[in-house]
C-alpha cells in the first residue's frame, strides 16, 4: 500500500527533517510513528499524502509515486486518502453536518447519497444528535471525532492521522484510539503519528528520530 | 452533468452567503461599481437619444431649391414636374411658399415680425433627396439645379449632417475611452475585493485543497462572487442610468423644443442594458480570475 524508497526531506535553509527513510505498509495494517516532537512524523504523513514532496527518493502509495505528481493529480490522490490533521482544520463558520458533508461535495456525490452517508460517519464516531452544532459549540474530544468523522465519509482505503489523541484527557483519547481500531477492523490502512503509542496495542511500530528510523 | 450543475449551484448559493455576510461592504462595493459603470452607460444613453433626434430631422443630406421671390405658382409646378423626371433625384416635396409663412407665424417668437411685412416674403421651394447622396454628386446636383429658370438660391444641406455626424462619432468614441478606462477600474475593484475574500476565507481553501478538492471547485465560488459584483453593480447602474433619464426628461424635452425639435428622454433600451449587464458581469469575473490566478497558488 505504502512504500517509501530512500525518502530524504530537506527544508530550506537545509534542515533534514527525514533521512533516507525505507519502509513498506501493507494493505489493511495499522502502523504507528512515534518518536519525539521534531522526529519527522507530521512530514512522513505529509510525503504520503503529497502535502510536500520528498527531496530525494520515492514515496509510492498504491503503486503511484506520489512525489512526481502534478499538481493537476493531487486532488485525486487526496480523494483516495482520509486526513486527521494535528490541528484539526474544521471550519468553524460551518456546521457539524456542513464539515463532513465537505469531502463528499468535493468529490461530486449526490446529496441524497452523500447525506446518508454523513450521518452514518457521525453515527459512527458518536456525534449523531449534533450535526447541526457549530465546531466552536462541541468539546476537543467531539471536535476531534469530527475531524475523524470527515476523514472516514469518502470510504477511503488509507487513514492518516497526526497526533489524534493530542489535548485529550485520557478517556477521550482512549475513545478516539477505540474508533480507529475499527476502521483498521474492516480493512482501512491506517498510519498514525503520535507520541501515545501505547494507545493502539498491536499495531507495528516505526520509531523515528531525528528524521532516521530507529531499527 | 447533474453532479457539475450541483457543484455550480452550490458555489453560487456560497458566493451569495458571502455576499450577505458583510451586507454593508457588499453594498458600498456595488455603489462604488455601478457609479463608476453609470458615467459611460449615461454617455451610451445620451448618445442613443442623440441618434433618435437625429434621426427625427433629416439625417440624409438633402438640397433646397428656392424660386426667386416673384416666380408664379406655375413656373415652380414646372419645376417640380422636371425634379419628378430627373434620373439623379430620389424624392421631391414642395414647400409652397403661403405653408412657410403659415408655420413661421405659428413660431412665437417670429409671429409680430412676419406679420409687420407688407408680403409674404419667402419663397415657393423644394426639398429633394438624391439616389446618390455623396457630396460630390450632391455637388453636382446642386450645380446643375443653379442653371435652371426661376431658381434663384441652390442650398447642399449636407455640411451639418456631416457636422452632427462627426460629433455623434466624437461622443461614441468618448463613451469607448470612458467605458474602456472604467472598465478597468471595474477590474481592479474586483481584483482587490476577491483578493480580500481569498485572505478570509484561506483556511476553508487549505482546508478544500487538503480533501482533494480540484482549483475549479475552489475558484468557483470566488468567480461566481465576482460576477455577481459586477452583476450587482451593472444593476446599480442602470438604475442610476434610469433615474437620470427621468430627472432630466423634462427640462432637456423643454431645451429642444426650443430648437423646434422634438424629444423625449429614454433611458437604455433592451439590447444596451443587456450589454451594459453582461459587460458588468464580465468585468467582474476578469478581475476576480486575475486575482485567483494571483493568490490562489
Amino acid at each position: 500500500m505504502i512504500r517509501f524508497d530512500r525518502v530524504s526531506k530537506r527544508y530550506p535553509p537545509g534542515v533534514d527533517a527525514l533521512s533516507d527513510l525505507s519502509f513498506e505498509v501493507a494493505g489493511g495494517q495499522m502502523v504507528v510513528v512515534s518518536g519525539h516532537s521534531g522526529a519527522g512524523k507530521s512530514t512522513l504523513l505529509k510525503l504520503i499524502a503529497a502535502v510536500e514532496k520528498s527531496t530525494t527518493g520515492a514515496v509510492l502509495v498504491g503503486g503511484q509515486n506520489v512525489s512526481g505528481l502534478p499538481r493537476s493529480a493531487l486532488p485525486y490522490l487526496r480523494r483516495r486518502i482520509g486526513m486527521v490533521f494535528q490541528d484539526q482544520k474544521l471550519l468553524f463558520d460551518r456546521s457539524v453536518f456542513e464539515n463532513v458533508m465537505l469531502p463528499l461535495s468535493i468529490a461530486g456525490f449526490p446529496a441524497r447519497d452523500a447525506a446518508q452517508r454523513v450521518r452514518a460517519a457521525l453515527e459512527k464516531v458518536g456525534l449523531g444528535n449534533r450535526e447541526k452544532a457549530l465546531p466552536v459549540m462541541l468539546s476537543g474530544g467531539e471536535q476531534q471525532r469530527l475531524a475523524i468523522a470527515r476523514a472516514v465519509v469518502n470510504r477511503p482505503s488509507l487513514l492518516l492521522a497526526d497526533e489524534p489523541t493530542a489535548h485529550l484527557d485520557s478517556e477521550t483519547a482512549s475513545d478516539v484510539a477505540r474508533i480507529f481500531h475499527e476502521f483498521h477492523h474492516v480493512g482501512v490502512t491506517v498510519l498514525i503519528a503520535t507520541y501515545a503509542s501505547d494507545l493502539f496495542p498491536g499495531a507495528k511500530r516505526l520509531q523515528l528520530d531525528h528524521g532516521r528510523l530507529l531499527p | 452533468m447533474k453532479v457539475w450543475l450541483a457543484q455550480h449551484r452550490e458555489a453560487l448559493l456560497l458566493a451569495l452567503r458571502r455576499l450577505g455576510a458583510a451586507p454593508v461592504n457588499s453594498l458600498l462595493s456595488l455603489l462604488a461599481i455601478g457609479i463608476a459603470l453609470a458615467l459611460p452607460a449615461g454617455g451610451q444613453m445620451l448618445l442613443a437619444n442623440a441618434l433618435q433626434l437625429a434621426g427625427t430631422t433629416s439625417a440624409v443630406p438633402q438640397i433646397s431649391i428656392f424660386m426667386a421671390a416673384n416666380a408664379e405658382r406655375r413656373a415652380a409646378t414646372e419645376i417640380q414636374s422636371r425634379l419628378g423626371k430627373y434620373g439623379g433625384v430620389k424624392q421631391v416635396r414642395l414647400l409652397p411658399r403661403e405653408e412657410t409663412l403659415a408655420r413661421m407665424k405659428a413660431n412665437p417668437g417670429l409671429r409680430d415680425v412676419i406679420e409687420a411685412l407688407p408680403a409674404n416674403p419667402f419663397p415657393d421651394a423644394f426639398v429633394v433627396t438624391a439616389t446618390d447622396d455623396s457630396p460630390e454628386a450632391m455637388e453636382k446636383l446642386a450645380v446643375e439645379f443653379r442653371q435652371w429658370p426661376r431658381v434663384e438660391h441652390v442650398q447642399l444641406d449636407s455640411a451639418w449632417v456631416r457636422r452632427l455626424d462627426a460629433l455623434l462619432k466624437l461622443g461614441r468614441t468618448a463613451v469607448m475611452v470612458l467605458g474602456g478606462l472604467l472598465g478597468a477600474g471595474l477590474i481592479a475593484i474586483s481584483f482587490s475585493i476577491i483578493r480580500m475574500q481569498v485572505l478570509t476565507h484561506r483556511a476553508e481553501v487549505e482546508v478544500s485543497q487538503l480533501l482533494g478538492a480540484t482549483d475549479a471547485f475552489i475558484q468557483r465560488p470566488f468567480l461566481y462572487y465576482g460576477v455577481l459584483l459586477g452583476l450587482g453593480g451593472g444593476v446599480v447602474a442602470w438604475l442610476l442610468t434610469g433615474a437620470a433619464a427621468l430627472w432630466l426628461r423634462a427640462p432637456l424635452s423643454e431645451l429642444v423644443r426650443l430648437y423646434d425639435l422634438s424629444l423625449v428622454l429614454q433611458s437604455l433600451g433592451a439590447r444596451d442594458s443587456a450589454l451594459l449587464l453582461g459587460f458588468a458581469a464580465g468585468l467582474g469575473w476578469l478581475g476576480a480570475m486575475i486575482s485567483l490566478r494571483q493568490h490562489l497558488r
